[in-house]
């Protein structure tokens, strides 16, 4: 545009509009006509998929229950002073608010959250909570110290206190092995009770693994494919998009039944006597399973952007070096391999972005020893229900898989990303 | 690699033949599991191994026992109904959202294109589990969580991604003078769109819509926290035998879906080959 207002005169429209303005009008009718065309799609993207995950992300900080069902009791502790047991009012509050919550069913979820804090916590509540409703006058704080001495103990108080925050970053902390003591500052869990950061480096040190294997056995074939006359490496690429098609539970089915104690690969090493009867492999149901089947699902991940790369490189610049002297493994390394890294590239992040979130295969066949990030995620979901947890371990997985998209954008580019 | 050179010493006669042995194992790794489970399936016995007669090829070894099982069992047949169901609307729902998105994704006046299409494609990225979980938590608060609508929006959400990648691939040689061409004779936008675009653009939304719809078809993560048992799917109940107690019958379904599969790949490669030939790239 800078060229038609170059000689300074306003060219126009035959109505007299300036040009520019026409332009610009025209300009914006078409990325309103385009916008349209996503709206649709985008709207529902954004209603089915980001606002149920951002919501999730809020639960990981969010922190209701007890400021909604203890409010005044926490209001008369701020003036506590920190360290002693406190006095006959206060008693008298919680007494009236644990009734009330006892009635509205709430107070297990103050318990369950308290046990978050101090494990075994959550009987002291329950239980006075019950015993309360007989009790009809004070003084209350002899009636507690008598219904648990715990009531006795100022870190109970503190712990209530803290947790009654209506935000909280407890869980985020829990997922990294950390926590609030009772004074309020961050330190780390006792040595026993640290297990998500090594399971956050054994899911990072796992998937990596998977990203290596498959690339080691997907480079011979993608190249054995792209070399190959276009008629049989057709007929070879059926071979990799038939288990890339087929269902995963079928193929992780599949690997149950070879791998199994009493499966098809520990009889025929029997059978062959390769090893004993009594010391058949366990290959399943612990790591070795987990990695297995999980290299066999991702490895057309890795096969197809290879092979979509090697095609483009030309063999003459083998041959050429090879007509300069190169040796076959000198002219491979250094005319062939740089040429392929971009396939590299684009393979292996995918494999890892996709290894890393995995969640079916380890559950089925990674026993007790070969569960990653994404079953403990399900665990406290579906068995634990500390839906906090689950939600501040998700959020850390998603911001990492978030970063590697990014790279992936970057790198590779959404756009070259390669189906089938 | 085709040939090996005239020149080539004895080493690199090893070394050719060695790397295509290298090569075959690996494809035999890649193949074995589905092979193995298609004769495992019409075992008479319900065990996982192949037993001497099976070796013999004694027809009395083999039945179609476990076949019958699933078609006698309402849990199956139920599942089966299900899965078609959901798979189904999740298609027709995602092709047409993905490809009008498509559309304008590829028009040159797009605003905020690489942002969006990083929303778009979100879906496929973001790890099931966190998609799972994020879905359980909202859609049970506005009352989708145990319902078949909210399993389709669900499974729509994950295979629109596939459908927005493949269109959008299929009009990257698009002419849009074509377009033009159309309207300077007379046809209005409507008449446009489906005497001219749509038939250039078949191929690829059809190649999306299958790939939402084995999406669908295959997805367990997400029908394992929102589905109810009244919607439980194919994987879904899979997931059950595989977790409870795995009978053969799991066996003959998996048969069943590796057909199923072959038959869809079949579709997308012939339907690869004519957007090949109406694009005019001839095979090499």
């Amino acid at each position: 545009m800078a060229e038609i207002t170059a000689d300074q005169t306003v060219i126009t429209t035959a109505d007299g509009v300036p040009l520019k303005t026409r332009l610009a009008q025209a300009e914006r009718r078409k990325k309103i006509a385009a916008f349209a065309l996503v709206l649709p799609l985008l709207a529902f993207i954004l209603i089915t998929f980001i606002v149920p995950i951002l919501d999730m992300t809020f639960r990981s900080v969010d922190n209701p229950v007890v400021a909604a069902t203890l409010p005044r009791t926490l209001a008369a502790l701020e003036t506590w002073e920190t360290g002693k047991i406190p006095d006959e009012p206060i008693f008298a509050i919680l007494a009236e608010e644990m009734v009330a919550g006892a009635k509205a069913r709430t107070i297990g979820k103050v318990a369950t959250r308290l046990n978050y804090e101090i494990p075994g916590s959550r009987s002291t509540i329950t239980k006075t909570a019950r015993k309360l409703k007989r009790i009809k006058q004070g003084p209350y704080k002899e009636a507690f110290l008598k219904i648990d001495k715990r009531w006795g103990d100022p870190d109970l108080w503190a712990r209530l206190k803290q947790i009654g925050s209506p935000y909280t970053l407890s869980y985020y902390l829990a997922a990294v092995d950390m926590r609030y003591d009772a004074e309020g500052s961050i330190v780390s869990q006792p040595e026993d009770r640290q297990i998500y950061v090594p399971l956050f480096w054994r899911t990072l040190w796992v998937s990596m693994l998977i990203t290596v294997l498959c690339l080691v056995l997907a480079y011979p074939i993608a190249y054995l494919m792209a070399t190959l006359p276009t008629g049989i490496s057709n007929l070879l690429m059926i071979m990799v998009l038939l288990p890339f098609w087929t269902s995963l539970l079928v193929r992780t089915t599949s690997w149950i039944v070879l791998l199994q104690t009493e499966g098809v690969l520990n009889d025929i090493a029997v059978w062959t006597g390769l090893i004993g009867d009594e010391n058949r492999l366990q290959m399943i149901y612990n790591m070795t399973g987990t990695v297995i089947a999980m290299v066999h699902i991702l490895l057309p991940f890795m096969v197809l952007p290879l092979f979509s790369v090697m095609k483009t490189i030309s063999p003459s610049y083998v041959r050429a070096a090879r007509s300069l002297g190169a040796t076959p493994p000198r002219a491979f390394w250094t005319v062939y391999f740089p040429q392929s890294v971009p396939g590299i590239g684009a393979g292996s992040l995918l494999v890892f972005i996709l290894a890393i979130g995995y969640y079916i295969t380890p559950a089925l066949v990674g026993g007790r020893t070969g569960q990653l990030i994404s079953n403990f995620i399900a665990f406290h979901m579906q068995k634990s229900l500390n839906w906090g947890l689950a939600a501040a371990l998700g959020g850390i997985l998603l911001l990492g898989v978030l970063a590697l998209y990014w790279l992936y954008n970057r790198l590779v580019g959404i756009d070259n990303m390669k189906l089938g | 690699m085709a040939a090996l050179p005239p020149y080539a010493g004895p080493l690199e006669h090893a070394w050719h033949y060695g790397f295509r042995i290298i090569c075959g194992l690996i494809f035999l790794f890649l193949i074995m599991p589905i092979l193995v489970i298609v004769p495992l399936s019409f075992n008479a016995e319900p065990y996982f191994t192949f037993n001497e007669n099976m070796l013999r090829l004694n027809p009395d070894a083999y039945s179609m026992r476990w076949y019958a099982d699933i078609f006698n069992n309402p849990q199956w047949v139920h599942s089966i109904k299900n899965s078609f169901i959901v798979a189904v609307f999740a298609t027709l729902l995602a092709t047409t959202l993905g490809t009008l998105a498509a559309l304008g994704l590829s028009r040159a006046y797009m605003p905020y294109r690489t942002a969006i299409m990083g929303v778009l494609i979100s879906p496929m990225i973001v790890p099931l589990i966190i998609t799972a979980a994020g879905m359980y938590f909202f859609y049970s608060k506005v009352g989708l969580a145990q319902t078949f609508p909210g399993l389709i929006m669900a499974h729509t959400a994950l295979g629109t991604p596939f459908v927005v990648i493949t269109v959008t691939a299929t009009l990257i040689g698009f002419d849009h003078s074509l377009t033009r061409a159309s309207a300077s004779l007379g046809a209005d936008p409507t008449r446009t769109f489906f005497k001219v675009i749509v038939p250039l653009i078949l191929p690829g939304v059809i190649s999306g819509a299958l790939f939402a719809f084995i999406t669908s078809f295959d997805e367990v993560v997400v029908v394992l926290f929102l589905a109810g048992f009244e919607q439980r799917t194919i994987p879904r109940q899979m997931w059950a035998g595989i977790r409870e107690q795995i009978s053969p019958t799991i066996l003959a379904v998996a048969t069943l879906l590796i057909t199923f599969s072959i038959v869809l790949m079949s579709v997308l490669e012939g339907l690869r080959r004519r957007n090949e030939r109406l694009r005019g790239i001839r095979p090499t």
